[in-house]
């Protein structure tokens, strides 16, 4: 039993030494969903099923009643490589609304995890950022898996789609930073009810399924400045190889919404968990 | 603040106030290094605050606080590196084992895994959970998992453990399996700061305490001292069949001790001589349903600084 | 259905009183905004491209297919967690089985309450369906109760089986990997003889594939009575079959 006391190092190097070697802090908080889905990695492998099992659906099942879409620039292609780059940022948002909203309410508010984590050198912000970046792991996950998914379905037609992955953690981080900040305002698991009433019509209408001509003239404007639409848009020209520099505006809007969310979530963690 | 390098903590004028409530009121302590250091009070007496101030998850609102030399406003993470917290409530990682939750909370301190392993070994055997270290933290008992909270908060090998209401909600055996537990730890010379509303426990486990009443603190010693200031030695406890035969018999209990201390279901006589009081009551003509001569205790000395019970 | 089983509709009513804006939710807005996005905007490209599909526009055909599938999944996900609540969580069904209430009539009771509200979410879903143009047949009407049997088809062995689960580990699994395809594949958003050879078969098993079809006849009137009666027998059958297995399940559960 000595060795759980410090008497053996009475000038007490040791904590000096823990925090040196803690190095990015937030990793704390990846390694501790990694150490929870190591033993529950079906639910992960679930989640990839979801927009996998639309793309074959919708996308095959349906494209063959449909005939070929207008991409812009004179260019048609069939329905289902219009449909999959949608499904794709479809997966990086999958990948992180459940952990950032439910899971980490459930973290913060019943389990008390985050005061566990409070109480060890870990900050406020580090819990931020290290869900958020947990996040991305997971949206990065999802879509290699989806886009090695299109590439065996022959769906992918550029080399620019090895850009995608990237892209789908950028929609990742901006719907974690969001999904935590707007979290700190639910009050019960009735309130999620308002999660699904934002997630279900961005999933339906982000010109993922039809392009945007077909919505009426103002709904298409609405729908040019909802944060989903973005991921598509940029998705689907890396996909289909139609790029050019408007895609850093979509990549721009997505990274300041990410970090406009990390930003208030830490300041709302911190009036929460630090009292 | 002439702040000696051996103190733990120091708090001067130390308050924190929740909006219009002030849970801590201008406190003044010092625990030193290898002392056993107990807030004793009731519940709302501000100990929970006072103690979430010193690890440093919750921020002063006035006065003067130093952790092991540092101001835990700056450096809050170079402090919590060097503590142990065994919060209230339990916050254990229920979506892990046993033995991950010592694991990621040693990550959380930036130890290494191979460092972890070792100490998480010693710590399952010193909690008693070897044999349950791959199961789920749930379907543990409330012992087990004040057990395993203490194990975690040893895993940086803190400079002190912060225990907030260490026993609260077991039952006897598991209590005193805990009370074991960490009167060893005293004997291996870990700082204890702990918070309690049990006389009990504080008398068990602390050698220095100071007694906390809304918020400020009543009286400060040892528990033998604290007894011996404000106390007396002996007490003799008579209980009643009846409200209206305990305000009878007042009149005829003046000058047989010390002190008389009427309460709502007994009265207590403060003496140095307990059978020499219970016989002079007897002479007295008072007649109570039951009488009992005891020592002086942590609750007779919180009753006389505070005019209530613990239990209040 | 016994009166005690109606105390249970009644005490599940009251409850319902409290959290309804969740539920509105998930069983209305969820399908209308499917039915919209689908039905509309994509019916849109279907209907430019080739025409019809099985002879109907496409918001014809996809309108009973989202209104069986949307009964289906209220039904599975009222017989998976709230059932978790009663047995373990809150024990609410131990307490009603210390009243006069027997176990199957918690269990036929919950099954009542279901019906209940997929009438309802069944009927706003149909009104809003034949406002868009999706119902060209007044025979319409009898796609509410084609949906229920649907439903009920779905919850009887899924809250069967619950009762026999002592943690949820398995419910996400059950909706992700079980209900999803099924919602997705038969023959909801095109006809199952688009599926591979293989695949035909295993949506021609599927409970919803009868819903859907019976629905699907009831909404454009069209009815082939051979095939109404398959489609029939088949959900009645899965019903009580699912419903016997209920009774017992649950008497073990709550009374064993």
């Amino acid at each position: 039993m000595s060795g759980l006391t410090p008497t053996e190092t009475p000038t007490r190097p040791e904590g000096a030494v823990a925090t040196a070697i803690a190095g990015w802090r937030p990793l704390r908080l990846v390694e501790r969903n990694v150490l929870v889905y190591r033993r529950t990695w079906y639910v992960l492998a679930a989640g990839l099923f979801e927009p996998i099992l639309y793309l074959l659906s919708i996308g095959l099942g349906v494209g063959a009643l449909v005939g070929p879409v207008a991409v812009g620039g004179g260019r048609e292609v069939p329905y289902e490589v219009f449909v999959a780059p949608g499904m794709l940022a479809v997966s990086a948002m999958n990948g992180v609304v459940f952990d950032t909203t439910f899971n980490f309410f459930v973290k913060y508010k019943y389990s008390k995890t985050f005061d566990a984590v409070l109480a060890t050198p870990l900050e406020v912000a580090d819990v931020a950022v290290g869900e958020s970046a947990w996040a991305l792991v997971r949206s990065g996950a999802y879509a290699t898996a989806f886009l090695l998914t299109m590439v065996a379905l022959g769906l992918v037609q550029s080399w620019w789609a090895v850009l995608a992955v990237p892209a789908a953690v950028l929609i990742g981080f901006a719907f974690a930073g969001t999904g935590i900040a707007a979290t700190t305002w639910m009050r019960s698991f009735v309130d999620f009810d308002y999660v699904m009433l934002v997630v279900v019509p961005l999933f339906l209408f982000s010109a993922t399924f039809f392009p945007l001509g077909r919505y009426p003239q103002a709904l298409g404007w609405a729908v040019r400045v909802t944060p989903l639409y973005q991921g598509v848009a940029l998705e689907r020209a890396l996909v289909l190889g139609d790029v050019g520099w408007g895609l850093l505006l979509h990549a721009g809007y997505l990274a300041a919404m990410g970090t406009a969310g990390v930003w208030v979530a830490t300041r709302r963690l911190a009036i929460l968990l630090r009292r | 603040m002439a702040s000696s390098p051996e103190a733990l903590v120091e708090a001067r004028s130390l308050t924190k106030r929740f909006g219009r409530h002030v849970a801590v009121d201008g406190v003044d302590f010092r625990i030193e290094r290898g002392e056993a250091f107990g807030f004793l009070g009731p519940n709302g007496a501000g100990k929970s605050s006072t103690m979430r101030m010193i690890g440093c998850v919750s921020p002063v609102t006035s006065g003067e606080l130093r952790v092991l030399g540092m101001d835990p406003a700056g450096d809050g993470p170079r402090i919590r590196a060097r503590l142990g917290v065994v919060p209230q409530e339990d916050t254990l990682d229920t979506e892990l084992t046993v033995s991950d939750n010592l694991t990621i909370y040693g990550r959380y301190f930036g130890l290494s895994r191979t460092v972890i392993r070792e100490r998480a070994d010693e710590l399952l055997e010193f909690a008693k959970l070897t044999e349950r270290r791959h199961d789920r933290v749930d379907p543990l008992s409330g012992g087990m998992k004040r057990r395993l909270t203490i194990a975690r908060a040893l895993i940086n090998r803190p400079e002190a453990l912060l225990l907030d209401e260490p026993t609260t909600g077991l039952d006897p055996q598991a209590r005193h399996l805990l009370w074991e537990r960490l009167y060893r730890l005293k004997q291996e010379g870990v700082t204890l700061v702990l918070t309690t509303h049990y006389m009990e426990e504080a008398e068990q486990l602390c050698d220095r305490l100071v007694i906390m009443d809304r918020g400020r603190i009543a009286g400060e010693g040892t528990p033998r001292d604290l007894v011996a200031r404000h106390a007396t030695r002996e007490v003799v406890e008579l209980r009643f069949r009846s409200a209206s035969d305990l305000r009878a018999a007042l009149p005829r209990l003046a000058g047989v001790a010390e002190r008389v201390e009427p309460l709502a279901d007994r009265v207590l006589a403060y003496t140095g001589d307990g059978d020499a009081t219970a016989a002079a009551i007897a002479d007295n003509g008072v007649h109570p349903a039951a009488i009992l001569v005891r020592r002086g205790t942590l609750e007779d000395v919180f009753l006389v600084l505070t005019g209530r019970t613990l239990e209040d | 259905m016994s009166t005690a089983a109606l105390r249970v509709v009644e005490r599940e009513a009251r409850v319902f009183r409290r959290l309804w804006r969740g539920t509105v939710f998930s069983a209305f807005v969820t399908p209308v905004l499917f039915l919209a996005a689908l039905g509309l905007g994509l019916g849109g490209l279907v209907d430019e491209g080739g025409g019809r599909v099985a002879g109907l526009p496409y918001l014809v055909f996809v309108t009973p297919g989202l209104l069986a599938a949307t009964a289906m999944q209220t039904a599975a996900g009222d017989a998976l967690w709230p059932v978790m609540v009663g047995t373990k969580w809150a024990r609410t069904f131990h307490a009603m089985v210390a009243t006069p209430l027997r176990p199957r009539d918690v269990y036929t009771g919950l099954m009542a309450w279901t019906a209940l509200r997929t009438t309802l979410a069944a009927t706003m879903f149909l009104i809003v369906g034949a406002a868009l143009g999706g119902v060209p047949s007044a025979w319409g009407l009898l796609a509410v109760p084609a949906a229920v049997l649907c439903g009920s088809a779905f919850f009887a062995p899924l809250a069967a089986y619950s009762a026999t689960q002592h943690t949820e580990v398995a419910f996400p699994l059950i909706m992700r990997l079980g209900v999803m395809p099924l919602f997705l594949f038969s023959g909801t958003f095109f006809p199952v003889d688009q599926l591979p050879g293989w695949a035909q078969p295993v949506a021609l098993a599927s409970p919803l594939w009868h819903g859907v079809e019976l629905a699907r006849s009831a909404t454009t009137g069209t009815f082939d009575g051979h095939s109404v009666i398959g489609h029939v027998l088949v959900l009645v059958g899965v019903l009580a079959l699912g419903w016997y297995a209920g009774t017992c399940s649950w008497t073990r559960r709550l009374a064993g």
